[in-house]
Formats: structure tokens, C-alpha cells, sequence
């Protein structure tokens, strides 16, 4: 589902990100991305969603080239990607479930859609007696969810979460991490960069590890790795 | 809306001021000539002729007068005829005159038009220069200066008008500028979210306008009812003055400041936001 080919990242700035890095995700995988801080996790996530476009290579998804994709089709491209972060990125003035109808908002759906729609998102992440609190009201590991449902509202393909328990506490990481495997479970794929090492240790998926701009480990089923 | 509070007012302000100046020099001008139009020795001269010019003279001098350009009719006015003028403008004071019948001091003249009130002072000239007259007189320069002062005022007003009108442009793209800095946190999810050019961009579009809009509604109002109540004060106080009065017009001008309004609204939003929210 998506491809990378000899992607390399490097930035304004001289940053050299990542150096021909060639990657490829199938559907329904869940796939932890691990490394030090500055191994070119994020950017890789930014090439994915195309936040950035790759200096050198091809980034495809769904057989299509990111490069050659018109700036008025990414919203359509960020629609099928759900996005979680460590700083979930809530609105601030709006409630539980106005952030997550949000995202429906934006794509022109209807209320009526939403009012169908938002309900049973906040049921499957816990949220449903919550939806009318606003996010500074909640817990980290409650904010997060929201973030989540938000992600998810949209039924994307692919979702992609850059440290999403860098917040949480170690309890309520793993019911984040319960809520993901749910997630997956119905077909849509995962990539979560983190740092979690026990995490990645107990759930036994397929870990990519970067270092210094390359893929230094690509195993499935594999360990965090404390080479690094 | 209103989340820059002072630089909203002071966009809008600017607009108000440069409508107004705008307004003000539009209805002007337009009055101006309207008067000069409607002002009908604005656009007749009197050729006076020197005493003792032969009849078949000045039968030839209505020829040459009727192929100097602009001018559109002619009449000759004996000194007798003018002396009855001047006698029936005097009315019941007549008497007044009753020495002159024996000894009239007035001369014989031609009555010259013109098309337009531009071309009496050529044509006013060229008149001049023909053998056997006397004096020419047209206005007393009213004509002349009604027109200068229109020539100016359209001048300064467009001068004024264009560096308030760039001026209310860029206070508008500030503001937005503002607007757009203030929520970028909101932006960014936005665009996560999968949300389209359009989308980010409208609110921004809608409160530029509506800034703009505001300022063109203000300027209007001001506008309308400044005029009506200089209408009713000309039409007591100057009641030979007639100024334009026609609602159609008026309104138009008022639409013209509506519009402008919202265009510099729209402008200055969509500058800004091409500036500082490319997606």
C-alpha cells in the first residue's frame, strides 16, 4: 500500500533526514518505527502524508506518486490518513465531540452524517458520556482518545502516530495501544513511531528501526533493540 | 470577528475616509457639471459690436460666427431690442430708463451658443478677433473656473483616494495577517485534517470582506445623508443653484462606494492569505 523508493530527505537548512531509504507497507500491517531522536522518524511521516516531498525517490501510496499528486489533492490524500501526536492537537474551544465531528466538518458532510457518525467513535474509544466536555476538562490519556476517535471518524486507510504515549501514563499508554490493535484488527494499517521500548518489546509487530537517516533493522515481529 | 480589535477599526476607518473622499469628489465633479449644464448663460457669449458697422456686415460676420467650431446658435439682439430686455428686467421700475429712448447706450451684439461649456472660451476668443466687434463677454470666467475646480478635484481626489485606497489594502492584509497568525495552531489541524484551500481560506476571505463591506456601508450612510441635507440647504439659501437631486444617480454613487468597499476587503484578505497561508 504504500512505497518508498530510495527516498532521500534533505532540508533547506542542510539537514540531511533521511538518505535512500526504501520502505514498503502492506495493507492492515502495524508497524513500529523506532530510533533515536533525529533518525528521520518524523520526517518519514511527514513524507507519508505529505507534509514534505522527498528530495530524491518516489514516495507512492494506493500505486500513486506523491510527487506527481496536485496540491489540491492532498486534502483528499490527508482524509484517508488518520493523524494521532504526542500533543494531540485538539481545538481548544471545542467540545469532545465537536473536534471529532470536525473532521467531517471538512469534508462537507452533512449534520446529519455527523450526528450518525460521531456516536459510535466515541463509544469505541470510551469517550461517549465525555462528549460534551471540552479537551482541558479531560486526562491526557482521555484527550488522546479524542484524538483518536478523531482519526478514525473518517474511516482512513492508514493511520499514523508520531510518539502518541509520549504523554501518557504507562497504564493509560497501553490502553492506548489496546484501542490500536482494535484498530487494526479491522483492516486499516498502523505506523506509530515511538520511543516506548516496552511497548514495542510486548507487542510483537513489525519494527523499522532508523539510524542516522537509514533503515538500520526491518524485522517482523521484532523488538525495540537496544543497540541503538 | 473583531479578534484584532484596533487594527479592525482602523482598516475600516480607512475605508470609511477614502469612500468618503471618493464620494464626496464624485459628486462634486458630477454637480459641477451639472450646473455648467444647466446654467444657460454658462454656455452663451455675447459678441458686442461696434457702433456704426454696416448691415451687410454684419451679415457676413453671422456667417463667419456659424463656422467657428462648437458653436451651435445664433441670434442678434438690436439695441433696441436690448434696451426692451433691459426694461422688462427691471420691471416696475422701468422708469428708471425713460431717458435712454432717445440716446440708447447699448450696442448691437450677437448671441452666440455653444454645444458644450468647455468650448466657450475658444470659440470666445475666436470671436474676439473678428473686425467690427467691440467686447465679447461669456460668464465672467464662472464657466473657466467651475471647470478648473473640477480639473483639480479630480486630481487630488484621485491621488488621495489611491494612496487611502493602497493604504485601507494593506490594513486589511494586516489584519488578516493577524487573523491567520492568531489560529495557526486551528490551521495546522485543518490541514491535517484533510481540509481544502478553500476551506482554511474562507473564514479569512469572509472577514475581510465584511470589514470591508462595513466600511463601504459607513461611507454610504455618511454620504447619503450628508448630501440630502446639503440638498435641502442649497434649496433654501440657494435656491438659483440646481443640484443634482435624481435618487438613480445618487444611489448609484452609493453602490459604487458599497462595492468599492468590499472589493478592498476582498483584496486585502486575499493578498494576505496568498502571502501567509499557502497550503
Amino acid at each position: 500500500m504504500i512505497q518508498l523508493y530510495n527516498v532521500s530527505k534533505i532540508y533547506d537548512n542542510g539537514v540531511k533526514a533521511l538518505n535512500d531509504v526504501s520502505l514498503h507497507i502492506r495493507k492492515g500491517e502495524f508497524i513500529f518505527l523506532v530510533g533515536p531522536s533525529g533518525a528521520g522518524k518524523s520526517s518519514l511521516t511527514k513524507l507519508i502524508c505529505r507534509e514534505e516531498l522527498p528530495s530524491r525517490g518516489q514516495v507512492v501510496i494506493n500505486g500513486r506518486s506523491l510527487a506527481r499528486m496536485k496540491n489540491r489533492e492532498v486534502p483528499y490524500l490527508r482524509r484517508k490518513i488518520g493523524m494521532v501526536f504526542q500533543d494531540f492537537r485538539l481545538i481548544a474551544n471545542k467540545t469532545v465531540f465537536e473536534n471529532v465531528a470536525f473532521a467531517l466538518e471538512i469534508t462537507g458532510a452533512s449534520n446529519k452524517d455527523i450526528k450518525r457518525a460521531v456516536p459510535p467513535v466515541l463509544r469505541m474509544v470510551g469517550l461517549e458520556k465525555k462528549a460534551r466536555m471540552i479537551p482541558a476538562q479531560l486526562s491526557g490519556g482521555e484527550q488522546q482518545r479524542t484524538c483518536v476517535a478523531r482519526a478514525i471518524v473518517n474511516n482512513p486507510v492508514l493511520i499514523l502516530a508520531d510518539e502518541p504515549t509520549g504523554n501518557l501514563d504507562p497504564e493509560t499508554s497501553w490502553d492506548l495501544m489496546k484501542l490500536f490493535l482494535d484498530i487494526n484488527r479491522r483492516g486499516t494499517t498502523i505506523i506509530m513511531a515511538t520511543h516506548a521500548w516496552d511497548i514495542v518489546d510486548a507487542m510483537k509487530k513489525r519494527v523499522v528501526a532508523l539510524g542516522d537517516g537509514i533503515i538500520t533493522r526491518d524485522e517482523e515481529s521484532g523488538a525495540y533493540g537496544y543497540e541503538s | 470577528m473583531l479578534r484584532n480589535s484596533w487594527l479592525s477599526v482602523a482598516s475600516i476607518g480607512t475605508i470609511i475616509i477614502s469612500l468618503l473622499i471618493l464620494g464626496s469628489s464624485i459628486l462634486l465633479v458630477l454637480n459641477v457639471g451639472y450646473i455648467a449644464s444647466t446654467v444657460e448663460s454658462s454656455l452663451e457669449i455675447t459678441v458686442f459690436l461696434e457702433d456704426g458697422v454696416e448691415q451687410d456686415r454684419m451679415e457676413r460676420m453671422e456667417e463667419e460666427i456659424r463656422f467657428i467650431p462648437g458653436v451651435t446658435a445664433i441670434s442678434f439682439v438690436s439695441r433696441d431690442q436690448a434696451l426692451d430686455e433691459l426694461r422688462r428686467s427691471f420691471g416696475e421700475r422701468a422708469d428708471i430708463l425713460s431717458g435712454l429712448d432717445e440716446d440708447n447706450p447699448l450696442p448691437n451684439a450677437f448671441r452666440v451658443k455653444t454645444r458644450e461649456a468647455e468650448m466657450v472660451p475658444a470659440a470666445a476668443q475666436q470671436l474676439g478677433e473678428l473686425s467690427g466687434v467691440e467686447q465679447v463677454r461669456y460668464g465672467q470666467g464662472v464657466v473657466e473656473k467651475l471647470l478648473a475646480l473640477t480639473h483639480w478635484v479630480r486630481i487630488w481626489g484621485s491621488i488621495t483616494m489611491g494612496v487611502l485606497g493602497f493604504a485601507a489594502i494593506f490594513l486589511i492584509a494586516t489584519t488578516i495577517r493577524m487573523s491567520v497568525f492568531a489560529r495557526r495552531r486551528e490551521i495546522g489541524i485543518m490541514k491535517m485534517l484533510g481540509a481544502t484551500n478553500f476551506f482554511v481560506r474562507m473564514p479569512f476571505m469572509l472577514e475581510g470582506m465584511t470589514l470591508g463591506l462595513t466600511g463601504g456601508l459607513v461611507a454610504a450612510l455618511i454620504i447619503n445623508f450628508g448630501y440630502l441635507s446639503l440638498l435641502s440647504k442649497v434649496m433654501i439659501t440657494l435656491p438659483f443653484i440646481q443640484l443634482i437631486s435624481d435618487p438613480a444617480l445618487i444611489y448609484q454613487v452609493l453602490g459604487g462606494l458599497l462595492g468599492l468597499g468590499f472589493a478592498i476587503g476582498a483584496l486585502g484578505s486575499a493578498i494576505s492569505l496568498h502571502r501567509f497561508l499557502r497550503v
